[in-house]
């Protein structure tokens, strides 16, 4: 802290003394923009908030403007001056630093979307020629376009007649959603296979029924399990429970 | 001109879609495959665009119009190989060929159709119908 403050304070004599204090986006100051940048980017990541990072610049002023005070004492017109173009300068700088602030936090949150995205439409596969999709959070359009784009590949990979999608995790299903939820499964018939709706929450079935939406095309069941039972029946696959064993036998 | 092949299988025909397909070449199929199915009787029309890019709303249209004038003329049409993006494409566009069958490749079409044509040639599909009420 004590390290930064002094480099900073280094780099300003430096900047003020070539740039002047009119212009802070000039070649001058490039040092000490760079600097600023840097801070503020390891304080997002610190988890400092935005006005504790501003007050490394403006504590400065209480210092500086006593420092200026005991300079100018005979002449209050001078320091009044020379108080307002010093309080500018911070202030830019200030503003400087809380920019850099956001723009760091606006890329950590960009790229944790995309994180968010890649990992969130996992398509996995339960048996020969069935796939399941379990869906965790809200569907958006950017989402649906991901989730059916994953999908479909997966569909041609495996060469699957049924994709079962799972809806257990989603949290809300609105007009949107559910339109977004009937475009996945139009794009999965599309390609020949057949699409089940799984894990329909009490309250998302009241909802869904209240909004009018029209599921009534596509098969849906409570459970993945029971999704999965009708894709193993309809793909002519038996499930047969093991004969109880005798008595005695275990 | 330009024509697209219908090839005969049996009692289906089989249509491959391989170059892109123009509003005028759509038109041609269409006479094409009317004739063509009344000319050999067809139980079924496999058609494959295992091959196209890109779909407008026209062929998307297309092939919608083609189904039901071969349902019309008793005959099944199955649309198989569709990639993932002409999927997508046509569903934004909000064409779902509702009426139309789709299987992912022709080998799966192909059983498709027979299991449709076994199932309308036998009286009244009567195993079928067990297999249905299972569900």
């Amino acid at each position: 802290m004590s390290r930064q403050s002094r480099e900073f304070m280094q780099l300003l004599t430096t900047a003020v003394n070539d740039g002047g204090i009119d212009d802070i986006n000039s070649a001058a100051w490039a040092s000490t923009r760079d600097f600023l940048a840097d801070f503020s980017s390891s304080r997002v990541r610190a988890g400092y908030s935005s006005s504790e990072t501003a007050t490394f610049i403006f504590s400065l002023k209480h210092p500086l403007f006593s420092a200026l005070r005991r300079e100018f004492e005979a002449d209050p017109q001078a320091l009044a001056d020379t108080v307002v173009s010093a309080s500018q300068l911070l202030d830019k700088l200030g503003l400087l630093t809380t920019e850099s602030f956001q723009k760091t936090r606006e890329e950590i949150i960009s790229r944790q979307q995309q994180e968010l995205l890649e990992l969130s439409t996992p398509v996995v596969r339960l048996w020969d020629n069935i796939l399941a999709l379990p869906l965790i959070g809200t569907l958006d359009s950017a989402r649906t376009q991901i989730v059916m784009q994953n999908l479909l590949d997966a569909i041609v990979q495996t060469r699957s007649d049924y994709a079962i999608i799972d809806i257990t995790g989603v949290p809300v299903v609105d007009t949107l959603v559910a339109q977004h939820l009937l475009k996945t499964v139009a794009a999965a018939r599309l390609m020949g296979a057949d699409c089940l709706i799984s894990g329909i929450r009490p309250q998302i079935a009241q909802t869904i029924i209240h909004l009018g939406v029209d599921l009534t095309a596509v098969t849906t069941k409570a459970t993945l399990a029971d999704a999965f039972a009708v894709a193993l029946r309809r793909s002519g696959h038996s499930l047969v429970k093991d004969e109880p064993r005798q008595a005695g036998g275990r | 001109m330009e024509r697209i092949p219908i090839l005969k299988m049996g009692r289906f025909l089989l249509v491959t879609i391989q170059v892109d397909m123009h509003d005028r070449l759509a038109l041609a199929l269409q006479d094409d495959l009317t004739s063509q199915i009344v000319k050999w009787k067809a139980r079924g029309v496999l058609i494959d665009i295992s091959a196209l890019e890109m779909v407008d709303s026209f062929i998307g249209r297309m092939l919608g119009t083609i189904a039901s004038m071969a349902r019309l003329l008793d005959s099944d049409t199955v649309v198989v190989g569709m990639q993932p993006s002409v999927a997508i494409t046509l569903v934004e566009l909000g064409l779902s060929l509702k009426g139309i069958r789709t299987a992912l490749d022709v080998e799966k079409g192909m059983a498709a159709l027979q299991d449709a044509a076994a199932g309308s040639d036998g009286n009244l599909s009567g195993a079928d119908r067990d297999e249905n009420s299972q569900f």
